[in-house]
C-alpha cells in the first residue's frame, strides 16, 4: 500500500494560487461575452499573480529554516520563496504590458490562462528537490511557453518561432531528463541531498549524467552555446511573452541551476564550477558580439540577454555564499530592466505598427519622455552604469569571482561590458540623437493611445532599477536570508 | 548644518535636476530655474568654504552612512582642502555654462538645463566622495549627461565623436572598476579614509590609465579633438575645464595617495608623459587652424604641466598643481565660452576667415585680451604663480623637467599671442560681417565673474597655494602623509 506523505498545502500556495487563476480563465474564456472578456481576463491573471506574490512573501517570511517536504520532492525554503517572489512580479508586470497587444479577442482568456499557467510551472519549478520535480516543473512551463511564442497566429514569424522554441527546447528536455537518468543510474537516487550524500564525483556515468543536466538547465537560461532558440524566439513571440520569457523564465533557470549544483553535487564542485565558468565566458562573448550586428532591437535585446546569463553565471560559477547572494541580487534590477525594455519596445510596434529596429527608434525619446527616459535607464541598467542595480549587481557577481580567485572571470565580464556598451548605447543614440523627421519617419495612423497599464508597468520597473540601486542593504540582506537555504 | 554641507552640494543640484525634468514650465522659466540652482550652489560652497577650518588637516562637512554592509560599501563625502578648491572650481564653471546655455536658449531645454544640473551633481560627488565604490560612481555618472549633451545638441560630425569619446572613457573606467574591486576586497572597505596604501603595480596603472584617459595625458587623448570641436561651446568649457581636473584628482587622491610606492617607481614614466603631452600639445596649439583647436591643444599641455606637479612628490609642486588645476579650469571655461561667442557671430572658427575685432567692440577686446593674458602665464597672473611653484617643485627631481616646463611657457605665449591676434587684430577677417556685435550683457553676465575670479586669484594666489595640500596650515593632510608613509 501506498503510504500518502503530508502535503503542505502552504508550502504549495503560489503555484496553486497561479494554476486556480489559470483554471478561473478558462471559464472565463466559456462564460464571459467577447466585449468584457479582454479586460476580465487580464484582471484575473494580473489577481493571479498578485496573490502568488502575497503567498510567496508570506512563504518567505515563515520558511526560515529550510527544509524538504512533501516526501522530499519540493523544498520550502527562501531560495525557492524569493525566487517565487521575483517569478510571480514579473508575471504580473507582464499583464500589464499585455493588456493592450493586438490580439485575437477569441484567445485573449486562453492567453491568460497560459501565462500564468507557465507561472505556476516556474513557481514549482524553482521549488523541485528531486530529478522527478525538476523535470516535472521544467516541461510544466516549457509547454506553456511553446504555445504562447506561437500564439498570435497573425503575427509573422510568431509560429515559425514557436516551432523552433518547440524544436530546441525539447532538446533541452530531453537532455535533461538523459541526464537525470544517468545520475539516478550512478546513485540510485533521486532527491539532490541524498544525491550528494551518495556522491563522488569521479564516477563517469555521474559526472556525464551532472553534465547532461547543465546543458539541459542551460537551454532554459539562454546560455552559450545553448541559446540558439533565444533570438528567433524572442523575436518572433508577442512582444508581452517576451518580455515574460527574459525575466522569468530566467529567474527560476538560474536560481535552480545553483539549487541543483549546490544541493546535489558539492563534490563535483571542482568540475562544474568550471564548467559554469567557460559556459558563462562562452555566453559574455557570444551574446555581446552578436549583438552587435542586430538591427532589430528585440534581437539586439536577446542577445544581450544571452549576455546577461553570463554575468550571473559567473555568481554560480563562484560557488561561494557571496555568489548566492550577488546572483538573488542580480536577479531583481535585471527582471526589471527586461519586463521595462520589452515593455518600451512594445508601446513602439504599437505605434508603428511594424517590427522595431535601430532605425525607427528615431526621435521616440522625445516623442514619448517618459518611455524615453525610461529606456535611456534600462540601457544603462544593462550596461552596469551608476544609478541603476545593474552597476551593484556586477559589482556583486565580480566581487564573488573575486573571492573565489577567479580573478579571469572579472576580466571576461569587463571586456564583454566595454563590448556591450557599443549597443546599448547605441539604442540611446537611435532613439535621442536622430530626429523621426531627419529619417522621416512618422507615425502612421496619428497620436498613440496612451497605454496607462503599460506606463505604470514601465514605472515599476524604472523605480526597481533605480531603487537597487539605493535600496541595496535590504535587498542584499534579503538575498543573503535566501543564500543560507543552500549549503554553501 | 556643517556635516550637511557636502551632502547638500551633491544633492541639491540633482533634486533641481529632478525639478526641471518634471516641472510645467516653459523652457525660458526651466533655465532660469536651473541657472537659480546653480547659483545657489555657489551660495551653498561659499559658505562651506567660510566654515572650513584650514588649520586642520582632517575630512570636514563629512558624512557617512553605510550603504551596504557586507563589503563595507558607504556613502561616505567630505572635504578636504584641496577638494574643496575643486569644488569650487566646479559649482562657478557650471553655473557660467548653465546660464551661458540658458543665455544662448538651447532647444530641448528641459532635457538640457536637467542635465547640466545632473552633470554638476555628479561632479562635485566625484571631488568629495571618500569612499571608492561611490567615487567609481559619480565618475560613471559623469559620462551620461554627457553623452547626451554632446550627442543631442553637438555639431555635425557628433555621433562619431559621441562614440569616440564613450570608447575611450568607458575602457577606462572599466579598468578602474577591476582595480576597485581587487583594491576594495583585499582592503576589506572601499572607505578611501580606512584604505592602507597597496604595492600592486596591476591596480596603480588600472587607475592610472583610466585618469590619464580622462585628463587626458599623452598617448591617451585620441578622443580629444573631435569631442571638444564637435561639443556645444559651455560643454567644451566643462569638458576641459572640470572633466579633466576629475582624472587629475583622482592621480592625487588615489593614484598617489594610496599607491605611494608604486608611483614613486613610476614617476619617471609619468614625468615623462607629462613632459611629451606638454610640449607636444603646446605644439599643436600653435598649429591649429581654429579657436577652438588652440583651446583644446593647450588643454593637453596644461594637463601635462599639472602631473608635472603631481608626480613632483613635493608639497610644493602638488600645491602649485592644485592652484593651476583652479586656475586652468577658470582659464579654460571662459576660452571656450568666448569661442563659442566668437563662432555665434562668424559662424566659424578659422583663423583664416577671423581678425580684426577689436575694432568698435572694446567690450570683446577687454575680455579676450585679459583672458589670453592670464592664459599665457605673464608674471603676477595667477598662472605665473601656479606655474611657477610646480616648476620650482618639478626642479627638485631634476633640472631637465623644470626646463621643459619652463620651455612649454615660452610657447604658450607664442600660442595664446596668435589666438589674441588672431581675432582681435589685423584686417577684418571675410566671416567677421560688419553687423556683429560687441557682447551682450548676457554674455558679460557669465564671462565677467570669471575674469573677475581670475583677477581676484592673480592678487592673492596665496590663498590657494597655501592651503591645499602641503601649506602651513594643512601640513598632515591625506596625501602627504600617503606620501610618506
Amino acid at each position: 500500500m501506498i503510504v500518502k506523505p503530508h502535503v503542505d498545502w502552504f508550502a504549495l500556495s503560489p503555484p496553486l494560487a497561479l494554476m486556480g487563476a489559470a483554471g478561473l480563465l478558462l471559464l472565463v474564456a466559456v462564460f464571459v461575452p467577447r466585449g468584457p472578456r479582454r479586460g476580465v481576463s487580464a484582471f484575473v491573471g494580473f489577481a493571479g499573480f498578485t496573490a502568488a506574490f502575497v503567498f510567496a512573501v508570506v512563504l518567505d517570511v515563515k520558511s526560515q529554516s529550510g527544509a524538504a517536504i512533501v516526501h522530499d520532492s519540493i523544498f520550502r525554503d527562501r531560495w525557492a520563496a524569493l525566487a517565487q517572489v521575483l517569478v510571480a512580479a514579473s508575471g504580473a508586470v507582464s499583464v500589464l504590458i499585455s493588456y493592450r497587444e493586438r490580439m485575437r479577442d477569441e484567445h485573449v482568456a486562453e492567453y491568460y490562462a497560459l501565462l500564468t499557467a507557465a507561472g505556476a510551472g516556474m513557481a514549482f519549478f524553482v521549488q523541485a528537490s528531486n530529478l522527478m520535480t525538476l523535470f516535472l516543473g521544467l516541461e510544466w512551463f516549457s509547454i506553456a511557453l511553446y504555445v504562447l511564442t506561437a500564439i498570435d497566429i497573425d503575427l509573422v514569424g510568431s509560429l515559425e518561432a514557436g516551432l523552433k522554441y518547440l524544436i530546441v527546447g525539447a532538446v533541452g528536455s530531453a537532455t535533461l531528463l538523459f541526464g537525470s537518468a544517468l545520475v539516478y543510474g550512478a546513485t540510485g537516487q533521486l532527491s539532490f541531498d541524498k544525491i550528494a550524500a551518495f556522491g563522488h564525483g569521479h564516477d563517469a556515468m555521474l559526472a556525464v549524467g551532472l553534465a547532461m543536466i547543465i546543458a539541459g538547465l542551460g537551454f532554459k537560461s539562454s546560455a552559450a552555446p545553448f541559446h540558439m532558440w533565444t533570438p528567433d524566439a524572442y523575436q518572433g513571440a508577442p512582444t508581452p511573452v517576451t518580455a515574460f520569457m527574459s525575466s522569468a523564465t530566467k529567474i527560476a533557470a538560474l536560481v535552480v541551476t545553483y539549487r541543483v549544483l549546490a544541493v546535489g553535487f558539492p563534490q563535483a564542485e571542482y568540475l562544474w564550477r568550471y564548467a559554469i565558468a567557460v559556459i558563462a565566458c562562452i555566453s559574455l562573448a557570444w551574446g555581446n558580439i552578436a549583438a552587435l550586428a542586430q538591427r532589430n532591437v528585440k534581437r539586439i535585446l536577446a542577445y544581450s540577454s544571452v549576455s546577461h546569463a553570463g554575468f550571473m553565471l559567473i555568481a554560480v560559477a563562484a560557488a561561494n555564499a557571496l555568489g548566492g547572494r550577488a546572483l538573488m541580487y542580480y536577479l531583481v534590477p535585471y527582471a526589471a530592466m527586461s519586463l521595462g525594455s520589452f515593455a518600451v519596445v512594445a508601446a513602439r510596434e504599437r505605434e508603428l505598427g511594424t517590427p522595431v529596429t535601430l532605425q525607427n527608434l528615431a526621435g521616440f525619446g522625445w516623442e514619448r519622455p517618459f518611455l524615453g527616459v525610461a529606456m535611456w535607464v534600462f540601457m544603462l541598467g544593462f550596461l552596469g552604469f551608476p544609478l541603476t542595480g545593474g552597476f551593484i549587481g556586477k559589482f556583486y557577481v565580480f566581487a564573488a569571482a573575486y573571492d573565489h580567485g577567479m580573478w579571469w572571470l572579472i576580466v571576461a565580464g569587463v571586456i564583454a561590458t566595454m563590448i556591450s556598451a557599443y549597443y546599448y548605447l547605441g539604442i540611446v543614440r537611435a532613439m535621442y540623437f536622430r530626429d523621426a523627421a531627419e529619417l522621416q519617419l512618422a507615425p502612421a495612423g496619428g497620436a498613440p493611445p496612451r497605454e496607462l497599464l503599460l506606463g505604470a508597468g514601465v514605472l515599476v520597473c524604472l523605480v526597481v532599477t533605480v531603487g537597487s540601486f539605493f535600496a541595496v542593504q535590504p535587498l542584499i540582506d534579503v538575498a543573503q536570508s535566501a543564500a543560507r537555504a543552500l549549503p554553501l | 548644518m556643517n556635516d550637511w554641507l557636502t551632502t547638500i552640494l551633491i544633492c541639491l543640484p540633482i533634486a533641481g535636476a529632478i525639478v526641471v525634468a518634471i516641472a510645467p514650465l516653459t523652457a525660458y522659466w526651466l533655465g532660469s530655474l536651473a541657472a537659480l540652482v546653480s547659483l545657489v550652489e555657489v551660495g551653498f560652497w561659499i559658505t562651506s568654504a567660510s566654515k572650513f577650518d584650514f588649520g586642520s588637516s582632517s575630512l570636514q562637512s563629512a558624512q557617512n552612512r553605510s550603504w551596504f554592509s557586507d563589503l563595507h560599501v558607504s556613502f561616505h563625502v567630505g572635504e578636504y582642502a584641496f577638494s574643496l578648491w575643486l569644488v569650487g572650481a566646479t559649482v562657478v564653471v557650471m553655473a557660467a555654462c548653465t546660464i551661458y546655455g540658458w543665455w544662448a536658449g538651447r532647444d530641448r531645454g528641459r532635457a538640457y538645463f536637467a542635465l547640466m544640473l545632473l552633470l554638476t551633481g555628479a561632479i562635485v560627488g566625484v571631488f568629495t566622495a571618500q569612499d571608492l565604490l561611490l567615487f567609481y560612481a559619480f565618475f560613471e555618472a559623469m559620462l551620461i549627461p554627457l553623452y547626451v549633451l554632446i550627442g543631442v545638441w553637438g555639431g555635425a560630425e557628433r555621433m562619431r565623436a559621441t562614440i569616440t569619446f564613450v570608447v575611450y572613457t568607458v575602457v577606462g573606467s572599466l579598468l578602474m572598476l577591476t582595480a576597485i574591486i581587487v583594491y576594495g576586497l583585499q582592503q576589506g572597505t572601499f572607505d578611501l579614509t580606512q584604505m592602507g596604501p597597496s604595492n600592486s603595480t596591476w591596480l596603480f596603472l588600472g587607475f592610472v590609465i583610466a585618469f590619464a584617459i580622462k585628463a587626458p595625458l599623452f598617448p591617451f587623448h585620441g578622443w580629444l579633438p573631435i569631442t571638444y570641436r564637435e561639443s556645444p561651446p559651455e560643454v567644451s568649457a566643462i569638458l576641459s575645464g572640470i572633466i579633466s581636473k576629475a582624472g587629475l584628482y583622482g592621480l592625487l587622491r588615489i593614484a598617489i595617495a594610496k599607491f605611494p610606492g608604486v608611483a614613486h617607481d613610476w614617476r619617471v614614466v609619468l614625468l615623462v608623459l607629462a613632459s611629451i603631452s606638454l610640449v607636444y600639445g603646446s605644439l599643436l596649439a600653435f598649429r591649429a587652424p581654429d579657436l577652438r583647436g588652440v583651446v583644446m591643444y593647450s588643454s593637453l599641455a596644461q594637463s601635462g604641466l599639472i602631473v608635472l606637479g603631481l608626480f613632483a612628490f613635493n608639497d610644493l609642486g602638488i600645491d602649485g598643481a592644485v592652484l593651476q588645476m583652479v586656475n586652468h579650469a577658470l582659464i579654460s571655461t571662459a576660452l571656450f565660452l568666448l569661442a563659442g561667442m566668437i563662432e555665434r557671430r562668424t559662424s566659424t572658427g578659422q583663423f583664416a576667415l577671423l581678425g580684426g575685432m577689436a575694432r568698435s567692440r572694446p567690450a570683446l577686446a577687454t575680455v579676450v585680451m585679459t583672458v589670453g593674458i592670464i592664459s599665457l602665464a605673464v608674471p603676477l597672473s595667477t598662472s605665473f604663480a601656479g606655474e611657477f611653484l610646480i616648476l620650482a617643485g618639478v626642479f627638485q627631481q631634476g633640472w631637465a623637467w623644470a626646463a621643459i616646463g619652463a620651455g612649454a611657457i615660452v610657447l604658450a605665449a607664442m600660442y595664446m599671442l596668435r589666438w589674441i591676434s588672431a581675432i582681435l587684430h589685423q584686417d577684418t577677417g571675410p566671416a567677421v560681417p560688419d553687423a556683429a556685435l560687441d557682447l551682450r550683457l548676457g554674455e558679460l553676465a557669465v564671462i565677467v565673474p570669471l575674469v573677475v575670479c581670475l583677477l581676484g586669484l592673480s592678487a592673492w594666489p596665496n590663498l590657494i597655494s597655501s592651503r591645499a595640500v602641503g601649506g602651513n596650515h594643512a601640513k598632515q593632510s591625506i596625501v602627504v602623509e600617503g606620501l610618506r608613509r
